[in-house]
């Protein structure tokens, strides 16, 4: 089963709200290192995959295995691959009684038992890879929402992460703000972490992604690199879906 | 207001007062109208109040009863436990304020100087104005103690001592052995506001860990214990404190095995307060936890953090600091509820009041009493009330410079 070639393997994956289905027989299977942008018309079930990954929604039928560990209903299992997962939500989701420093540092000392001056000091690292060092002691809510998703990535990244999942990051953003976080996300695209990407940031996708998945009703429609899909898309569902976005 | 003053910045202050009497108070026709009705209305009301309080009123009842107020049957040889138990809380609080608050701000300098100002009211006696003496030297010392130790250190101190202090008051206050200093006060001598206090106090701070626990257990995935809290919560919720209180004095003994000793009245019905506290306490955590969005708890599982975990430094931290209002409010009931262990026969502060109007030396005085122990009650409740929104704005991190 062990699928060491790949970092993240699905297949067969399917999940069901009630009577509707959201995913219908999902493969997908992402390399190490490669970063895969998920496309698709909203309700098309591209958030419900990538949090399928890390167990935030539980799936009815078919197998995840992310960096040779498959994903079961064992509560240390989930733990263990949620500890290799980093996830950055539309929301920040951002702890609003905590600093900056202690939003990033909770996880750290906590999961990771690192002490907490060392924590301190990774933190402040990854506040300046993300550019906003000076901020490190107010609460995210004094800061502008470009800021607080900084912090929020920041905070995925202090768990050491091998996959880094995004999850519409700049969808809540407003407009001056998103070019900040995208900077943030083109470093890591550059770097050796996996990443899985959903969003309508059309430029982004078609400048960093290896990939692209397009996604309609719950199927993947469409698996290209953005030149071709951008250029020659092969279904009407995605010719339709690239007409009414661009 | 302050437009006013930033667009006159030369106009007197009698001026502005001015502006803002007739700004206010008489802008149109209907505002004239409605000012005038309210203050015939308040002075018909307020006039024969003033000269009831100045004139009329019998306050020597007051004076002649204030020790037993305070105390109740409590030896007065033993009267300096209880000072030392309100110089406990005293460095407590000043301590509470040089590490966690400021030493400087406007609570912390009202609280340092209370005592000397209650030594100033003319009905004090001189051995109580020695004790607050004593008490002022307390809350100095507390102040002075967490401003120049080492800050960690302070704060941890407080906290420990801020746990211990309930369980410290009560060992001082019973005492032990037959003789000696601390000599034995059974509680059933205790009295008076001394024993409202400590009701309240003990109940407030057992209840609110039991609620929280409570909530928890309700919205726990374990079908058994979240059944049992839920049987727990509303059955308490739907009886009234007095039957819990009847029930606790006069039934509890009976499903007890023969030959086990008697619990104290006192005790009894401090247990009884607190379980009826801490189901109130439990659905105000609960709806707490309700108004945490759900991305916070994903947040939390997407870094790797167990339900533990989250609970702890996360989602209860919110849902704590959000429904502090309704938890004072919680409390501040309490505190007001515990005067109906008057009517199962325990001295509190009103069973205090009403043994004093059974004296027939103080026929008549009814008024005077209650007017007494409803102001006290007030003023405590106030105090309460006005340190929860201190804390509210301390914990307020969506916007801290704001006061």
């Amino acid at each position: 089963m062990a699928d060491h070639a790949n970092m993240i393997s699905i297949t067969g994956l399917n999940k069901w709200f009630g009577d509707f289905q959201v995913l219908r027989d999902v493969d997908l299977h992402v390399a190490r290192g490669e970063v895969i942008v998920i496309l698709g018309p909203s309700g098309s079930g591209k958030s419900t995959l990538i949090r399928c990954i890390n167990r935030l929604e539980e799936h009815q039928q078919g197998t995840i295995v992310v960096d040779g560990i498959q994903l079961t209903h064992d509560l240390k299992n989930i733990h263990e691959i949620r500890s290799e997962i980093g996830m950055v939500f539309q929301q920040f989701n951002l702890f609003p009684h905590l600093t900056v420093l202690d939003n990033i540092t909770l996880a750290p000392i906590q999961v990771r038992r690192l002490a907490k001056a060392d924590a301190l000091a990774e933190a402040m690292a990854l506040l300046e890879t993300v550019g906003i060092p000076e901020q490190a002691n107010k609460y995210p809510l004094q800061l502008s929402g470009g800021q607080q998703q900084r912090v929020a990535i920041a905070r995925a990244l202090a768990m050491k992460p091998k996959i880094m999942l995004f999850d519409e990051p700049t969808s809540a953003l407003d407009p001056e703000m998103i070019k900040e976080v995208l900077d943030v996300m083109l470093d890591l695209a550059r770097s050796e972490m996996t990443l899985l990407v959903v969003t309508h940031e059309m430029g982004f996708a078609r400048e960093v992604a290896d990939r692209l998945v397009f996604m309609d009703a719950g199927e993947i429609v469409e698996v290209a690199t953005p030149d071709t899909f951008f250029d020659n898309p092969r279904t009407d569902r995605a010719k339709l879906f690239l007409e009414q976005i661009l | 207001m302050a437009t006013t003053a930033q667009t006159f910045p030369s106009a007197s202050p009698s001026r502005q007062a001015f502006g803002w009497i007739k700004g206010n108070l008489f802008g149109s026709a209907l505002d004239t109208v409605l000012t005038v009705l309210m203050l015939t209305g308040l002075v018909l009301v307020a006039n024969p109040f003033f000269t009831w309080v100045t004139e009329t009123a019998e306050w020597p009842v007051i004076r002649a009863n204030l020790t037993l107020m305070a105390k109740g049957r409590y030896p007065i040889e033993s009267i300096w436990r209880i000072w030392i138990v309100v110089g406990m809380c005293g460095l407590l609080a000043g301590l509470l304020f040089s590490t966690y608050g400021s030493w400087l701000s406007r609570p912390s300098l009202t609280t340092t100087v209370l005592p000397l100002l209650l030594m100033a009211v003319p009905i004090i006696s001189n051995e109580a104005r020695m004790a607050l003496a004593a008490v002022f030297l307390a809350i100095a010392v507390g102040q002075v103690v967490g401003i120049f130790g080492p800050e960690r250190h302070m704060k941890r101190a407080a906290l420990w001592y801020m746990v211990l202090l309930l369980p410290s008051a009560i060992i001082v206050l019973r005492g032990f052995g037959e003789t000696g200093p601390f000599q034995l006060v059974p509680t059933r001598h205790w009295g008076g506001l001394l024993l409202s206090i400590l009701l309240s106090a003990s109940g407030i701070i057992v209840s609110y860990p039991l609620g929280i626990l409570l909530a928890l257990g309700r919205r726990s995935s374990l079908p058994i214990l979240k059944s049992l809290c839920i049987i727990y919560i509303e059955f308490i919720r739907g009886v009234p404190l007095i039957s819990l209180l009847f029930m606790s004095v006069t039934m509890l003994q009976l499903f007890l095995p023969a030959g086990f000793p008697q619990i104290e009245g006192i005790i009894r019905v401090g247990v009884a307060i607190t379980l009826f506290s801490a189901a109130y306490v439990a659905e105000n955590v609960r709806g707490g936890l309700q108004s945490i969005p759900n991305g916070q708890y994903e947040a939390t599982w997407a870094l790797g953090l167990n339900k533990a975990q989250s609970m702890m430094f996360v989602i209860l931290p919110q849902a704590l600091k959000a429904v502090i209002p309704v938890n004072i409010s919680q409390f501040i009931s309490l505190f007001k509820d515990t005067t109906l262990v008057a009517l199962v026969g325990i001295t509190d502060l009103f069973g205090i009041g009403r043994a004093v109007l059974g004296n027939p030396d103080w026929l008549g005085t009814h008024r005077e009493v209650y007017f007494f122990i409803g102001a006290l009650f007030w003023v405590m409740n106030y105090t309460l009330s006005y340190g929860s929104r201190k804390l509210e704005q301390a914990l307020n991190t969506d916007n801290p410079g704001r006061d």
